[in-house]
Parts: C-alpha cells; sequence; structure tokens
C-alpha cells in the first residue's frame, strides 16, 4: 500500500478546502434564499418610491427619485440593522454546529482536517458571505435604481459630484465596510456554533446577540458600554462618501471587529481544539 | 507482537462521562493484514473506542498506537491511511453523491486535486453507485448512504479502514457485496477493523475477534481461538446408550442419554480420540460421533450475558 505523503501541504491543496468550503456554501438554496431575500429589499425600497414619489417624503426619498443609485444606498441602510445580521447569523451560526447536527463535521476530523484548520476556512466562509450579502444589495438597488429612476453623476455628503465610475467606487468601499462591520458577528457565530449540534440554536443566539447589541447602543446609562459594542460602528460608513474621504471611522471599526474576531476566534478555538466530536 | 506490527494497539485505554465508564482500561491489539472482528451489545463502548482511536474523542487515561504512531499527536499524519466509517455514514444531502466525495477528499490535506475525479469514480465504482453519482443525496435510499459511506473510506490507498457497523441497512445482496469487498481489500494488504453485533457476518467474515461488554475487553484472539475457549459437547450416536453413559462416566464426564445416543460436555483437557478409544474398548457401538463447539453467537451470549449464562 501506498504511504501518504508528507503532511506540509503545498499551498493549492490548503485552498482546497476553502474552494470545497464556499462551493458547498454557495451551493445551497438557502444561501440563494437568503441573497434573494437581501435583493428584495432594495427592490422594494424602489417600487414603493416609485408608487408614491408625487408627495412629499423624507429628503432620501426624493434623492432616490432625482437619482436611481441612491437606491442601493438606501437599500443598504435599510438592511444593516436587521436582514444583515440576520442572514449572517444563519451562516455563522451555522458553520460547525451544521455540520455536527449532519455528522459531516466526524468525516471532515477524520479525514483529516485539522481542527484549527476547520475554524479557519469556516470563518473565511463566513465571511466571504458577509461581503457578498451588502454586495447583492447594492447590485439589486443599482439595477432596480437604473430600471425606474433616471440616473446620473452623485452628489456626495460633501458637496462634491462623482460619475459613475467614482460612485462604482463608493459602492464597493460601503460594501467592504458593511463586510467589516459584520466580522464580529460572524466571529461570535463561530464560537456559539462549536457549542452546539443544534445549528438553529446557534443561529437564534446569534441573532439575539446582534439585537441586543443594537439596543444597548440606543441606552444613554450605558453610554461607557457603546464604543465596545460590534454594532457601535454599524452606521459609520457615511464618512466614506465625502471628499475627500475620511478613513477614521473605518479604521476604528476594523480594530473594534479585529478584537472580536480576536476574542471570540480565540474562545471558538479553546472550544472546538479539544471537544469530544460524539455527534 | 512489536506496536510497530500491530495496526491498532491501545494500553489501559479508558473514557469517563462523568463518574460513568464508557470504556474501562482497554487493551486492544489489531495485528496488521488482519480483518478484525470488533464484538459487543449495545451500549458496551465499541463506538467511543472508535472514536479515540480516530481522535473524534479524547481518551481520559491510557494510549492508542495507531498504525505504530500515538494517536491523536501524529493524527494529521496517520489519519490519510486510514479509511473510515464511524457510527453510520453522514453527507450533505443537497450534494450528490459524487460531490460529497469530492467534499470529503478536498478535506484530506495530503490528497491530490489533480487525481480527485478519477480517484472519486473508482470509489463509486467500487461499491457499485456510479449510476447514483451525480444524484443528489437526499434522494439515496439507507443502503445506498451506506454504500457511498464506503466509498467514502475508499477515496485513496489505506493502510487501515475502520468500519463501525459496515453492512447497517443493506440487503442481503449488498451485505453479500461488502464482505466480498472487505476480503479483496484484505487480500491487497489492508487491515480491516469492522465492528458490527452481527454474530454470522463476524464468523464469515473474521480473522480476529474481540469482544467488548460493558466497556471492557472480555475476549480478544483468533476466530479460532475464541471458539476453543468455549464450551464444546461430544455426541456419541449409539443403540447402547446405558453403556456409553457408564464409558463417559468413568472418563470422568456427565452424560446425558437421549434417543440416539448420548452427549456430554467436553472440559477443555479431555481430547476427543480418548472418547473414541474409550467407547470402542468397552464394546459399545458407535455409529457416529461428533464433537460440536460453541457457536460464536453462544459464545457471545456466554461472555457478554449475565450470571448463569457465564461459562464454568
Amino acid at each position: 500500500m501506498s504511504r501518504a505523503e508528507p503532511v506540509a501541504a503545498p499551498p493549492a491543496r490548503a485552498f482546497a478546502l476553502l474552494g470545497s468550503e464556499l462551493s458547498v456554501l454557495f451551493r445551497r438554496r438557502r444561501t440563494w434564499a437568503m441573497l434573494a431575500a437581501l435583493a428584495l429589499v432594495p427592490i422594494l425600497v424602489g417600487i414603493a418610491v416609485r408608487i408614491r414619489s408625487s408627495s412629499n417624503g423624507p429628503a432620501f426619498l426624493a434623492a432616490i427619485s432625482d437619482n436611481g443609485l441612491f437606491v442601493s444606498f438606501t437599500g443598504l441602510t435599510v438592511s444593516i440593522p436587521l436582514f444583515l445580521p440576520l442572514t449572517i447569523g444563519v451562516v455563522a451560526g451555522d458553520t460547525i454546529a451544521g455540520e455536527a447536527s449532519l455528522g459531516t463535521l466526524r468525516y471532515l476530523l477524520v479525514a483529516p482536517t485539522g481542527r484549527v484548520r476547520l475554524l479557519l476556512v469556516k470563518y473565511a466562509g463566513a465571511a466571504v458571505f458577509a461581503l457578498a450579502a451588502p454586495l447583492v444589495v447594492l447590485l439589486a438597488g443599482v439595477g432596480i435604481g437604473a430600471l425606474l429612476f433616471p440616473i446620473g453623476p452623485v452628489t456626495l455628503l460633501s458637496g462634491n459630484t462623482v460619475g459613475i465610475d467614482g460612485f462604482a467606487v463608493r459602492a464597493l468601499l460601503l460594501a467592504a465596510y458593511v463586510a467589516v462591520s459584520l466580522l464580529g458577528l460572524s466571529a461570535i457565530g463561530l464560537f456559539v456554533s462549536t457549542l452546539t449540534t443544534v445549528p438553529v440554536g446557534a443561529m437564534a443566539a446569534t441573532i439575539v446577540l446582534a439585537a441586543a447589541a443594537q439596543i444597548l447602543d440606543t441606552l444613554p446609562q450605558l453610554d461607557w458600554l457603546h464604543p465596545w459594542l460590534f454594532s457601535h460602528y454599524w452606521f459609520g460608513f457615511a464618512d466614506l462618501l465625502r471628499d475627500p474621504i475620511a478613513w477614521d471611522s473605518f479604521g476604528q471599526n476594523a480594530l473594534l471587529q479585529l478584537g472580536y474576531i480576536a476574542f471570540f476566534g480565540g474562545l471558538a478555538y479553546g472550544r472546538f481544539a479539544t471537544k469530544d466530536i460524539l455527534s | 507482537m512489536t506496536a510497530a506490527e500491530a495496526a491498532i494497539r491501545t494500553t489501559g485505554l479508558t473514557k469517563e462521562f462523568g463518574r460513568q465508564k464508557a470504556v474501562d482500561g482497554l487493551d486492544l491489539e489489531v495485528p496488521r493484514g488482519a480483518i478484525f472482528g470488533f464484538l459487543g451489545p449495545n451500549g458496551s463502548g465499541k463506538t467511543t473506542t472508535i472514536r479515540m482511536i480516530l481522535g473524534l474523542a479524547s481518551a481520559t487515561r491510557g494510549d492508542i498506537a495507531l498504525l505504530g504512531e500515538p494517536m491523536p499527536s501524529a493524527l494529521r499524519s496517520v489519519l490519510p491511511r486510514v479509511g473510515a466509517l464511524v457510527e453510520g455514514p453522514a453527507f450533505y444531502p443537497f450534494l450528490s453523491g459524487a460531490a460529497n466525495l469530492r467534499r470529503l477528499d478536498a478535506a484530506d490535506p495530503p490528497s491530490s486535486s489533480r487525481t480527485r475525479s478519477a480517484r472519486v469514480t473508482a470509489a463509486l465504482d467500487r461499491v457499485g453507485l456510479r449510476h447514483a453519482a451525480g444524484k443528489k443525496v437526499t434522494a439515496y435510499s439507507l443502503g445506498m448512504k451506506q454504500r457511498l459511506g464506503i466509498a467514502n473510506a475508499l477515496l485513496a490507498p489505506r493502510d487501515l479502514l475502520v468500519l463501525d457497523e459496515p453492512t447497517n441497512g443493506l440487503d442481503p445482496q449488498g451485505t453479500r457485496e461488502v464482505r466480498t469487498l472487505i476480503r479483496s481489500l484484505a487480500e491487497e494488504g489492508t487491515t480491516v477493523f469492522v465492528s458490527s453485533h452481527l454474530l454470522t457476518e463476524i464468523e464469515q467474515l473474521c480473522t480476529h475477534v474481540a469482544v467488548m461488554s460493558a466497556g471492557r475487553l472480555v475476549a480478544q484472539g483468533t476466530l479460532d481461538e475464541l471458539r476453543e475457549v468455549g464450551r464444546s459437547e461430544v455426541r456419541v450416536e449409539t443403540p447402547d446408550t446405558a453403556e456409553a453413559v457408564e464409558v463417559l462416566g468413568r472418563l470422568g464426564l456427565v452424560p446425558v442419554a437421549g434417543a440416539s445416543g448420548v452427549t456430554a460436555e467436553l472440559d477443555g483437557k479431555l481430547l476427543p480420540e480418548r472418547v473414541t478409544a474409550a467407547l470402542v474398548e468397552a464394546g459399545v457401538r458407535v455409529r457416529g460421533i461428533a464433537v460440536e463447539h460453541q457457536t460464536l453467537e453462544e459464545r457471545f451470549v456466554a461472555l457478554t450475558g449475565e450470571g448463569f449464562d457465564v461459562a464454568g
């Protein structure tokens, strides 16, 4: 019988599992259903504004009917507090618990996938989804905006005007900002997912934590806590819509999310590295 | 036998869940090249043992050497040489059979992506699932899932296969196929470790057997060794039952007369040929004489049963 080759896997093989993870994630009907639901948000916003555009609504509604590209920004803003954390909760909560409940976790580990490698790959998968989700909202927003309204150069918050290409850059930055914002929550979901073999439980717990953090962020009595909440900078992307771009909130947000990744990633490792897999 | 020769060797392997000992001081020794049957009633600790051997669960105490290397510390270098079916097959129901195998193969670091498709096809062929390769697993029957689980264990050339209840859910034909498959794998030099509670299957398939009961190993050895420690019975066919009873009684046996002959339990020391000689010497007309060993099933019940069932 042939002996196994030396253990140090060449890079191409190290990424094989990540490729497989992404293909499993994006071949699930559930993933596409969630992305479709997210795409529906800007579409509904666009249609609603189109129907009621004659009346005097809030300023952003007027902005939308002047320039359809704003539908994407509005759609993203509306999705941030609930819909995006909901989908992230599902994906991140499912990471380990989902494999455990299917029983595939034991086969992955016996393959053998190192436990640390599996955690990293699972987290990377959730992070890719965290980027895909806001991108889908933005793209759907641009699409429906272009369909229902005139589009043209976009006026930034600082008063300058950028063309379509400038808008595209800002939109991508915005997607990146939101994706980074969701990384801390993803890490929490990963950790919760190592605690149970019931994926729905891990999903629910993650989503509840996302809601709780946002509620705590509104209580003035807890203002000392606010800068430490992972949801604190979720709406801080306005700085990216100025010229020149102010990177302060992006940096603060990234640092905070990094802290959450380190803390909950560490907890997930501590829990999962030595856990008996009995499912 | 040295540790290097054994495919699996455990010393004092113990697993405690709280105060309960699921596995208690297990000294298991699976020789290379064997088809090793791992027997035990439900809940006797078989699966927990397999989980520890494969590094899924940690041992409370004791050591494990898998293919001569310590587990779980050498897990990364040993497990690619081990194929496993642990506590039933498990797959992603929304993926096809072939896609499931590709996924699990990608999880094996030394496996090459260039040969992946070919190996997946070969493994599916070997278990007779090629026609269902593109079908989603959710549409598979239990037996098909079981076959796919075995195919997963065969994705790469292995030195050791650990198969937990491999014929579970298979029809008689499938059971035969799996038996043939295991034999051909063993002929190729793979050590096969099969856990089962189906005794006839173990009896037909295995060269070595270990029996677990309530977390402890109660017997271990070759199939013949295990059979021989058990009780055996001599059956004498004769019209002269009274004389036969007397002769056997003189040999220290406890004969029971029947309609067409006499039966008596043999103790280990008395050889059947001495019984024959004594009968012929005494002029008993012997029409037939047979020694019947306990079946593995009787032996199994004797080993794992309670009180009066234990062999004296």
